[in-house]
């Protein structure tokens, strides 16, 4: 059996991988640099084994993958079982996870396990006295934090684009090993009955840039709403026109559409569209946020982005203070110039 | 059914946070029922309305907690148990859930213990997880709709790519996504029960366990690194003007 100092749970869907799944093994490199030994990758599902033959391309020295049926759809305990024994198997000292939705619950189920503790949701990543120390946000990054796990083997996920995924190298390739499944489909008391699937778009975490919209997207006095609605119902319609303004912004950008708490608990637009301390939190290169004061749980949600630009008839607007960029105007008069600009630089 | 809801109490999610001499304050701000919990409270009680049954609250923490577990009653709860025991402070997530395993143990005959998403101090959502690979039942992760049939559970779980339907037998955890419905708020007549409610208070001996060891520490905590940010506001005589400009300095910041 091969050995490993680092392994890096790789999440993916019957072969789509999720990308910050190549984010954590670049951390893996960069703590393997410090720390001395390999850098193994494990995959369990459906279409698992060409997903594990790709992970050579990011550079990692092993991997192994389980396609057993009883995998085939994601269920955390037959996943965990696997998890576990390889990395027993392998005597692995750190453990790193993608912070998925699977990345963050398998991280915790292993490490109990295995007898450790986790640390998710980390930023970064030092070697001090041969020991990993991990930086990760507190009350939704108002406060930083270091944390040291003292157990071995160390379990921790890292933040979705807070680390650099290695360039892919076609020219390096491997052979994957078979790992067998570990619990019997009669001992797993879960039953997957059915998918539905999200609508489209770009995902807000993954995203290079997103534009949001807040409460102020339904105000717009230029509008004539059809007769016969009620107060709520003009109120949505209205909202919902004004966030077609910033659907047309992010689909000229490729960027996926956010908003704030005060958007989504008024029923302008799915909760899977909320930014903050209580929805998601993102970091992209590009925030564009329009008609959003910016209240202190937006701001927890959005304020690592790179450039931020804010679009807000309020000149004393808090998000101002965060923003690179700010107009103070009316975001239905600004936004349809504004995507026709970017359109006409991007050369769309 | 008979269901427990772990809690936790946190501050404020307004709170300015602040370190002061290597502290973590909050100033006056209130502490609070994580506002997270508040979403697995509703699913908890929705399902004890659908099927009959009783849903106990459970804190580990300070004698602080009494107030969110008065929160949790006075939405409807039944009845609530306070875990407190010197040894647990400064517990990290694995001894709080080998401390809440064994609550759930010690109550005994339970077909679901129920979770938040994550509290909003530490931001970790793992404590559900780890309980539930202690104890041993399925992790019902990130329901964003459940409902009881036949002695399981249905649920539908949040993903970054959908939702999955899941369904297995009880005994299971559960945590719960906003996706569930807003909370509801405690009423007035809950608001006077729970006033008067006498909060039972569990120590580590009353649970039969040992203190269990907290591996992660938490060395230094900072504030974040001032935003070092110039705003320039973009003026211009018409509309037009300033998306024009606009447009040009989100290019020139080459971020696209």
């Amino acid at each position: 059996m091969m050995s490993a100092k680092i392994l890096v749970y790789i999440d993916q869907v019957k072969g789509k991988v999720l990308p910050a799944s190549w984010e954590a093994i670049g951390a893996a490199h960069t703590l393997a640099d410090k720390l001395g030994g390999e850098v193994a990758a494990l995959v369990l599902g459906a279409e698992a084994k060409p997903v594990a033959e790709q992970a050579f391309q990011y550079g990692v020295a092993a991997a192994c993958y389980c396609d057993d049926p009883t995998l085939t759809d994601y269920r955390p305990e037959p996943y965990a079982d696997v998890l576990v024994k390889v990395a027993r198997d392998l005597g692995v000292e750190l453990l790193l996870f993608p912070t998925t939705t699977r990345g963050r619950e398998q991280a915790a189920m292993s490490s109990v396990e295995l007898g450790s503790g986790v640390i998710p949701d980390v930023t970064g990543l030092e070697v001090v006295d041969g020991k990993v120390v991990a930086t990760r946000p507190v009350y939704a990054g108002r406060l930083i934090s270091k944390a040291v796990c003292e157990a071995t083997p160390q379990v921790i996920t890292t933040r979705v684009r807070a680390f650099k995924a290695p360039e892919a190298d076609p020219t390096k390739t491997g052979a994957p090993a078979q790992v067998p499944a570990v619990r019997a489909e009669a001992d797993i008391h879960t039953k997957v009955t059915g998918y539905s699937l999200a609508e489209g778009g770009v995902s807000l975490t993954d995203a290079n840039a997103i534009v949001s919209g807040g409460r102020g997207v339904s105000n717009n006095p230029a509008l004539t709403p059809p007769a016969g609605m009620d107060e709520k119902a003009t109120e949505i319609w209205r909202a919902q026109e004004g966030f077609k303004l910033i659907g047309d912004v992010a689909a000229t950008l490729k960027a996926a559409v956010g908003a704030s708490r005060a958007a989504v608990d008024a029923g302008y637009v799915p909760y899977a569209h909320q930014v903050g301390q209580t929805g998601k939190l993102v970091a992209p290169d590009l925030y564009i946020a329009c008609g959003i004061s910016g209240a202190i749980q937006h701001q927890a949600g959005m304020r690592s982005s790179k450039v931020i630009v804010a679009i807000n008839k309020d000149a004393e607007a808090p998000i101002f203070r965060l923003a690179r960029y700010g107009v103070v105007g009316d975001l239905f008069e600004i936004l349809p110039p504004l995507a026709a600009a970017l359109r006409q630089r991007l050369g769309k | 059914m008979k269901i427990v809801v772990c809690i936790k109490q946190v501050p404020d999610s307004a709170a300015k946070m602040v370190v002061e001499g290597g502290q973590i304050s909050w100033g006056d701000a209130p502490l609070v029922l994580n506002p997270w919990d508040e979403f697995a409270i509703e699913a908890a009680l929705q399902l004890i309305e659908a099927n009959g049954g009783e849903l106990t609250v459970v804190s580990v923490g300070g004698e602080s907690a009494k107030e969110s577990l008065k929160t949790a009653l006075a939405m409807g709860c039944n009845q609530a148990i306070l875990v407190a025991d010197p040894a647990l402070q400064g517990a990290d997530s694995q001894a709080s859930a080998h401390v809440l395993a064994a609550v759930i143990q010690k109550i005994g005959g339970l077909d679901a213990a129920f979770f938040g998403k994550q509290a909003i101090d530490g931001d970790m959502g793992v404590t559900a997880a780890q309980t539930a690979r202690l104890l041993g039942w399925p992790m019902l992760g990130l329901a964003a709709s459940l409902k009881a049939a036949d002695g399981k559970l249905l649920v539908e779980k949040a993903f970054e790519e959908g939702r999955q339907s899941v369904e297995c037998p009880t005994p299971a955890v559960v945590s719960v996504s906003k996706d569930i419905g807003e909370p509801r708020y405690p009423s007035f007549m809950g608001i006077r029960k729970a006033s008067r409610a006498t909060i039972p208070v569990w120590n580590l001996a009353e649970l039969g366990i040992a203190a269990p060891v907290s591996v992660v520490r938490w060395p230094e905590v900072t504030n974040p690194p001032a935003r070092e940010v110039k705003t320039e506001m973009i003026t211009g005589g018409s509309a037009q003007e300033i998306a024009e400009k606009l447009a040009d300095k989100i290019l020139e910041e080459k971020v696209l």
